[in-house]
């Protein structure tokens, strides 16, 4: 309430704020060309050395081997007592027993180094992205989702944050900075192009802080779902080229080269699902929220307009996804599908509905 | 070492698999798989086949997926319920497919037949799907979990030891252990058996009969609804009646007793605009102050209304949806008689609010002969008028007013008994004023001034400018009830989300050398990697409670397994050549 009653008071735009913000766009968007390449280094660098662990594994007589209870997790309990009892772990019967991929840097020392030089390349990006985006904030004295250059550079800026988060739990997934980083980049050339809008304030309906909050975490289900997409995509190489393997074919030799480094499709598979699955009730609790605001704004909670729809087919496309899931005969690769499917609902929502549907929910200047 | 045994892909959930027994069973209430095998004979055979067709994941699942893509249509193409006047635009721009359109609902699809065939039979299934899985859940939770099944090491997790603890001691021990972290654990032969997680299939359940909540409240609020419009110049009042409405809509089941009773009064509007850049004329401050009475012998309260914060009174709510000007006009007959001043509503054209609306006298004026005539003013009025651009206002504020008036005089049409719009000037038995040189009588008034009409007919002030403000009431039962389902859904999803259900049994039996020989095994719905660590975690503890036994000769207690085959304790027992693989993971779940 006191973030609506502050930009209540038509406050003049700061000028010299909104070019120190475009500054550091631009500024952000050379560092995140410099990690660009840094990846791509890795990724050169990576294919001198030669895995074949997913080949190895899909073997005859590697799959013989691992019938038996695969892999021994870890040793239970502190050192203090010597001899502990070891947990064994068996995989999913019918689950390709493949290990995964070293990672883009495919354990070559140079590529790794790449690696990490690309990992510090996109923090600095990301730290004069995020000022960028705070400066702007500053400029129009609100938060800086009023139109879509605003959302758009917001949006990149969270799906970086994801990934560098994911990466300082300890996650596995330098391998999405390649893919996360190219789109960045795409994602920004557009807005500073194409959807640039000078700072100016809200309209009133858009003032209230349940938008605050609606818009805050639409953008971090967006960053999230996205980042969850690409695993998705990902995965589908992954596992036709383990198809592929296990059906005696030979893929060529850059798809082994690129396949052989990132994690097995089991890997990625659940990677996703983890992804989509822990950001789905957030997605819910946006619509809820949305939906509030709708009911305080124009009297209905909910009304039909396009873009409510298409969260509302986003929603059910994720729910089929997760049902997909535990039915028999749709996992794999048809959950996969719907998973891409529900995706592309979010992204038609944010820029198929903001550009050729018009509705209520109009942005100031696109 | 391979094994004759076969995978069967598409596992089912609920089948017991044959190497756990009941133990791998009922991890969760998703219904099963069937076979499409078809019935063989009769209507009740039919029937049952269909309803279980209908209440299959794979049913659900495809009605939901129909359901997103019913959807679509709607937010592409005009919808009569949103926009009727884009829906018109539509079918007079469209003459080749608007009728076919029409004939499909598609103008209306979120009530066309269609859409509401599809998520009726999504609700059905989903309600047949929730009853027989909440009775198998309260069983569960009535029954016990089942008790470890004969090869323990063919479960997802794994573990053992030897101890000289007597094994009552150790199963003692495991359930004391496993009751304190809180699994429902007893025992059950020669192991402890204990399984924890329900609050997954409670979440699961709680967020589908949250959807059902949800939906019924929905439909409740659509067939209760009311909604209607009113616009009010400051000064003037509103009392929440049928009457008083200048529109009116209501669902089908609606009454107009349903009406909460109160009324208000319009004390002032205040509207500020952004005055620069490129957003200049864009409202920064909107809003009504008025005084309202709740009942009939209320007493009286004063607040604001804004755009999103409308005014909350019993089931009624009461938004400020629009704003404009009402200049007050007095008018005089030739002999200076007042014959009627009041502030007179002007629509607005355009942002900038250039208005237009009509005065109409109809009783008390006399022409300068002294015959009694009615009078008709069309008005234009600009809010804020600058040279050079006489037609329209420049921007929303009242800067500088100017009203536009063109008199008539004659009959206005009133009495002959078609309803009329009051603003709107039926022209066909009027007469234009004439000025002195002959041409149409018209003039620009500031506020103050005065049109004289010509030959003593009277004059016409434009004595200030009032505003107005025009509010929707609505009320929509249920509203409270939809809110309550969705946080329910959230939880509900949450908990089915992250939390996973899993069982662990502990086996304790007297080896033939007289050592006891402990065993562990988890079982989850879904591979995870929180199993083995829990179940480690929980066999530390039990090991530091009974500790190991020196090795018997044979055997290499850790059961690991190394890529060349060579055989170790775990895999030679493991590898029954009669035994399918076991199915004891069925789908994905909840993982964190
Ligand atoms: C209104 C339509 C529905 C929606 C939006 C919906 C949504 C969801 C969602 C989001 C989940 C994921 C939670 C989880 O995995 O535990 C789920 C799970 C589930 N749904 Fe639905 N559902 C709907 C209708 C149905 C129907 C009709 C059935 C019965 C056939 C059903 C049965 C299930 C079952 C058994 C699960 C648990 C799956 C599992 O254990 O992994 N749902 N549902």
């Amino acid at each position: 309430m006191t973030l609506a009653a502050g930009t209540e008071l038509a406050t003049a735009t700061n000028e010299h704020l909104a070019n120190i913000s475009n500054t550091l766009i631009y500024s952000a968007m050379a560092v995140y060309t410099l990690a660009f390449f840094a990846y791509i280094a890795e990724w050169l660098f990576g294919s001198r050395s030669r895995v074949g662990r997913t080949a190895a594994a899909l073997t005859p007589e590697a799959k013989a081997a691992a019938k038996r209870p695969a892999v021994t997790v870890q040793q239970a309990g502190g050192t203090a007592v010597l001899e502990r009892p070891t947990v064994v772990v068996r995989s999913a019967a019918g689950a390709r027993d493949v290990p995964d991929g070293p990672g883009a840097h495919g354990g070559d020392a140079q590529g790794d180094l790449y690696g990490r030089i690309a990992v510090s390349l996109t923090v600095l990006a990301f730290l004069v992205q995020l000022s960028g985006v705070i400066a702007r904030a500053a400029s129009v004295e609100r938060a800086p989702w009023g139109n879509m250059y605003e959302f758009n550079i917001t949006f990149s800026t969270v799906a970086v944050a994801v990934y560098l988060t994911l990466l300082a739990l300890k996650k596995n997934v330098r391998w999405l900075g390649l893919f996360l980083i190219t789109t960045v980049l795409l994602d920004l050339g557009i807005a500073v192009t194409v959807l640039y809008t000078a700072s100016d304030q809200l309209v009133p309906a858009l003032h209230s802080y349940w938008l605050y909050i609606h818009v805050s975490t639409a953008i971090l289900c967006g960053a999230v779902f996205y980042v969850g997409a690409v695993g998705t995509v990902l995965y589908l190489f992954k596992d036709s080229y383990e198809t592929k393997l296990e059906n005696g074919g030979k893929p060529g030799t850059f798809a082994t080269s690129v396949m052989e480094r990132l994690p097995a499709s089991s890997s990625l598979d659940k990677f996703s699902y983890r992804v989509n699955a822990a950001v789905f009730p957030l997605w819910t609790f946006t619509i809820i929220a949305g939906a509030i605001w709708a009911e305080s704004a124009w009297g209905r909670y909910w009304g039909w307009d396009p873009k409510e729809t298409w969260a509302f087919i986003t929603w059910v496309a994720y729910a089929c996804y997760l049902h997909a899931r535990a039915t028999a005969g749709w996992k794999g690769r048809k959950a996969a599908y719907l998973a891409l499917i529900a995706f592309g609902c979010w992204l038609f929502n944010y820029y198929g509905v903001n550009i050729f549907v018009s509705g209520k929910h109009s942005y100031a200047g696109v | 070492m391979s094994t004759p045994s076969k995978t069967r892909s598409g596992a089912t959930p609920e089948r017991p698999d044959e190497d756990l027994g009941a133990a791998g069973s009922q991890l969760s209430t998703a219904p099963k798989e069937e076979l499409p095998n078809l019935p063989s004979l009769g209507v009740i055979g039919w029937a049952r086949w269909f309803w279980r067709q209908l209440t299959s994941m794979r049913v659900a699942l495809l009605l939901l997926l129909l359901v997103s893509l019913g959807a679509i249509p709607g937010s592409l193409i005009p919808q009569s319920g949103i926009d009727e006047t884009k829906v018109a635009d539509f079918r007079k721009t469209h003459t080749f497919v608007a009728p076919i359109y029409d004939r499909l609902g598609l103008f209306h699809v979120y009530s066309s037949v269609w859409f509401s065939s599809i998520y009726i039979l999504l609700f059905v299934s989903l309600i047949g799907c929730i009853i027989p899985r909440t009775w198998q859940f309260v069983g569960q939770l009535r029954g016990r979990p089942p008790g470890a099944p004969k090869r323990l090491t063919r479960l997802p997790a794994y573990t053992t030891w030897r101890t000289e603890t007597e094994p009552e001691q150790v199963r003692e021990a495991a359930l004391k252990l496993l009751k304190k972290r809180r699994f429902r654990a007893h025992l059950a032969g020669d192991a402890v058996a204990a399984e924890k997680g329900y609050l997954r299939e409670i979440g699961n359940l709680a967020f589908h009969i949250a959807l059902i909540v949800m939906l019924t409240a929905f439909a409740w609020g659509q067939l209760f609804k009311s909604e209607g419009n009113k616009l009010v110049v400051e000064g003037d009042g509103f009392s929440n009646t049928l009457i008083s409405y200048d529109d009116f809509k209501s669902g089908n089941l609606f009454s107009s007793d349903d009406l909460v009773p109160f009324s208000f009064t319009l004390n002032k509007f205040t509207g500020t605009y952004e005055a620069t850049g490129p957003n200049r004329g864009t409202p920064r401050i909107y809003q009504a102050a008025i005084t309202y009475t709740k009942g009939a012998y209320g007493k009286d309260q004063k607040t604001l209304v804004k755009v999103n914060e409308p005014l909350t009174i019993g089931d009624s709510k009461v938004y400020l949806t629009a704003h404009g000007y009402a200049p007050v006009i007095t008018v005089r007959d030739g002999k200076g008689k007042v014959v009627y001043n009041d502030a007179v509503a002007m629509l607005p054209l355009d942002s900038n609010v250039t208005s237009t609306g009509v005065v109409k006298v109809l009783d008390g004026y006399r022409n300068a002969k002294g015959v009694t005539e009615q009078l008709g003013v069309s008005a234009f009025f600009l809010p804020t008028y600058t040279k050079g651009n006489e037609t329209a206002s420049t921007f929303p504020a009242l800067e500088n007013p100017v009203l536009n008036l063109t008199p008539y005089h004659g009959d206005l049409g009133i009495d002959s008994g078609i309803p009329q719009s009051v603003y709107q000037l039926d022209k066909s038995h009027v007469k234009e004023f004439k000025d002195a040189k002959g041409a149409q009588l018209r003039e620009n008034l500031e506020p103050g001034e005065t049109m004289k009409l010509p030959n003593g007919a009277g004059s016409i002030t434009y004595t200030g400018t009032k505003q107005w403000a025009n509010f929707q009431v609505v009320q929509q039962p249920g509203t409270d009830w939809a809110l309550g389902a969705a946080l329910t859904a959230i939880f509900g999803l949450a908990a089915s989300l992250f939390i996973q259900r899993r069982r662990v049994w502990v086996r304790a039996t007297q080896g033939p050398d007289g050592v006891t020989v402990v065993e562990m095994a988890g079982l989850g719905r879904s591979e995870s990697a929180k199993l083995p660590e829990e179940l480690g975690d929980l066999a530390g503890i039990l090991y530091d409670q009974t500790p190991g036994a020196p090795e018997s000769d044979a055997t290499d207690r850790t059961g690991t397994t190394d890529r060349t085959g060579s055989t170790t304790r775990t895999s030679s027992t493991d590898q029954d050549p009669t035994t399918p693989e076991p199915e004891a993971v069925p789908a994905e779940g909840a993982e964190t």
